[in-house]
């Protein structure tokens, strides 16, 4: 599917600073009392950005200096706690669509959750991540474009090679990140694996 | 050479190698929820897809239902809708549901295992991070997000990649009054909550192998706030004792079938790993997180950690600790008053953690603080049943402590049981973040069952040892 690929993404960029930024931040419990995903957007960050503004300061997803940004530059942990794909839901439909996401590292339920919604999560060192937060702090239209397949982001004039796991990246680039389809034709194999397997038949 | 229990089970329950490079894996068993599943299911539908393997498919209610009446039509209608919406999702599939009409509900991670589902040598995964509770099992069980649930209900398999293994050895005595939370909280503040990114853990040694097996779970759960996605500890004779006779455990002529092959599951002595770890059980102490995170820990008689004595990518998590949990570093731990006093979870909620308690409160006459509130949420309705007919509720009720229905309660916002403002609570669950326990300040402060029934009495944290005279 040609609108499935993910090769290039464009910002412009949304600084958000801190390690360990846990799923209860990301999208506080009470609204994952619901049946879809819907409006989910509007919840991210919620208790922090309220916590901040209590504080008489401003978290980036209240600062209309980044209300544009489709990409999110993180630290460490990101995405730390649980497996709620609420989490990852809440960021990508925020605002006007978060689209990827860039940080030190991820947390590995929250990084896979990304995958299976087509939100590539790629990796940059500690000096860099801080560089492209401050470059974007300092100048929010700053033209910031992640290119997938070359593995890099550039913002502004700087680039900055990216990481990311082999597999996953290759699914996003091509396109074959929805995994249902791909899982599915291969029943007949799964069929005899159930079956070779002595707890599923029962240890006859 | 020889295999890690990890790699046994992961390469018996390869169905396909993906182009991706990820493994196509066989789920053994998968648990689910009202609170991951709707939206799959949504998913499934518009694929048109079926439950491939209903049989192996088991739901229950836990993190919506208040711990006070479960009545129907439940007061908050978002939750009701959730239930109706897994009573319909389950009853169209064909899925066992542990309902609470047929006192078979708790929460997921404590009926898995009282059911015998929970075996050892299988994949295990639901749509909740905590699912590594099952891994004390000697399974590999890991938690999932809710498009990865619609993929094992459509094709009970997932798209995984292969873990590295780190083995934590424990080997010693613990002293008395150090539990199995201390050694979880222990290991976590060691190498921290993503020191276990990318492996799964086994758990061994000495204090392992005494482990019964709800000590072997509440380690195990907390694999994921040290980063694991999966934690395990080898089967033994501990494990398989207490499968023998549950409703979903081998019997009969399988029985000692399985047991071979559960017994084949385990690691080889001749194993490599990737990592090893050794602790002496001698070092740990009653624990107390601090912080917002698992890992900003320390013993009951330490004081509260300098950031400038930390690594410099703590410094900055510490500093906003302090501030939001108004702590000042080089401030004693123990004398922090709290307001609430929480025993239950997924991590603490299993009877021996409440028949623990119980024994050290009974015929003290000691009562809960007249500021705390406290309570006493057991894992499941059966085991509530047990508690019941064991005595135990009066043994709580008597000392100030409510006894409620079961569920996930106040380990998270999800059901009426939540902190106020900026209360703080003494809790036997698995995370303190930010908000946790359903006040966005809130101060959760995680400890042993012991501690949080210490703490509830003199209304402060407090040495449990002392308190209770454990020597």
């Amino acid at each position: 599917m040609q609108d499935s690929r993910r090769e290039t993404l464009f910002g412009p960029g949304v600084p958000l600073r801190g390690n360990d930024i846990d799923t209860d931040r990301i999208i506080p419990a009470r609204f994952l009392r619901t049946v879809t995903f819907d409006g989910l957007g509007d919840h991210a960050f919620e208790d922090d950005r309220l916590q901040l503004k209590e504080q008489g300061k401003v978290h980036p997803f209240d600062d209309p200096r980044f209300a544009d940004g489709t990409i999110l530059f993180v630290n460490k942990n990101f995405g730390c706690g649980s497996s709620r794909e609420h989490a990852p839901q809440a960021i990508k439909r925020w605002g006007k669509c978060i689209t990827a996401i860039v940080g030190e590292s991820f947390a590995e339920i929250f990084f896979g959750n990304c995958v299976s919604l087509g939100v590539p999560c790629v990796t940059v060192d500690a000096v860099s991540a801080d560089a492209i937060q401050s470059a974007i702090e300092a100048d929010p239209n700053v033209a910031v474009k992640l290119d997938l397949r070359g593995k890099a982001v550039h913002v502004g004039v700087n680039r900055y090679p990216v990481e990311m796991g082999e597999g996953p990246r290759q699914q996003l680039v091509e396109g074959r990140w929805d995994t249902t389809g791909e899982l599915l034709a291969n029943m007949p194999k799964i069929r005899e694996t159930a079956n070779r397997l002595k707890y599923v038949s029962g240890y006859k | 050479m020889g295999k890690s229990l990890y790699e046994k089970v992961f390469e018996r329950h390869t169905v396909a190698l993906l182009p991706s490079g990820q493994v196509q894996l066989f789920m053994g068993l998968h648990l689910i929820h009202e609170v991951t599943s709707p939206q799959a299911f949504s998913m499934l539908d518009e694929l048109g897809l079926k439950v491939a393997f209903p049989a192996r498919t088991f739901a229950t209610v836990d993190h919506i239902v208040p711990t006070t009446s479960q009545l129907r039509p439940l007061q908050d209608s978002l939750a009701e809708q959730m239930m109706v919406h897994l009573e319909g999702n389950v009853g169209r599939h064909g899925i066992r549901f542990f309902s609470p009409d047929k006192g078979e509900q708790g929460i997921v991670h404590v009926v898995g295992p009282e059911q015998g589902l929970t075996q050892p040598g299988m994949t295990i995964c639901c749509g909740d991070s905590h699912t590594s509770t099952h891994g004390a099992f000697g399974a590999i069980a890991f938690g999932i997000g809710t498009s990865q649930v619609r993929d094992v209900l459509a094709t009970q398999t997932l798209a995984m990649n292969r873990l590295k293994v780190r083995r934590i050895e424990v080997n010693g005595k613990l002293r008395p009054g150090v539990y199995a939370k201390d050694v979880a909280l222990y290991v976590i503040n060691r190498l921290g909550v993503n020191g276990g990114v990318g492996y799964a853990y086994e758990y061994a040694g000495e204090v392992f192998d005494n482990f019964s097996m709800d000590e072997r779970m509440t380690v195990c759960n907390m694999s994921i706030e040290g980063g694991a996605r999966c934690g395990y500890v080898n089967p033994d004779q501990t494990t398989y004792q207490y499968l023998k006779g549950r409703p979903f455990a081998p019997s009969g002529d399988a029985w000692a079938k399985a047991v071979a092959d559960w017994d084949s599951m385990k690691s080889d002595s001749d194993a490599a790993f990737d990592d090893v770890v050794r602790y002496d059980a001698a070092d740990i102490e009653p624990m107390v997180t601090w912080g917002i995170h698992p890992g900003q820990s320390l013993a009951v008689g330490d004081k509260i950690p300098a950031a400038v004595d930390a690594i410099a990518d703590e410094r900055e998590s510490m500093t906003e600790a302090y501030r939001y949990m108004s702590f000042e570093p080089g401030q004693p731990i123990n004398g922090t008053r709290i307001d609430v006093a929480f025993i239950g979870s997924c991590t603490n909620g299993r009877l021996s953690d409440f028949a623990e308690v119980a024994r050290l409160i009974q015929g003290k006459n000691l009562k809960v603080a007249s500021h705390v509130r406290a309570l006493v949420v057991p894992g499941s309705q059966s085991m509530r049943e047990e508690m019941i007919a064991l005595g135990l509720d009066k043994i709580f009720a008597t000392a100030g402590f409510e006894f409620r229905e079961a569920g996930c309660s106040m380990c998270l916002a999800m059901n009426p049981d939540k902190l106020q403002g900026r209360q703080v609570c003494a809790s036997s669950s698995n995370r303190n973040f930010k908000g946790r326990q359903g006040s966005p300040t809130g101060r959760t402060l995680l400890m042993s069952p012991a501690m949080v029934a210490a703490a509830a009495i003199k209304g402060e944290v407090t040495d449990a040892r002392r308190l209770f005279g454990i020597a």
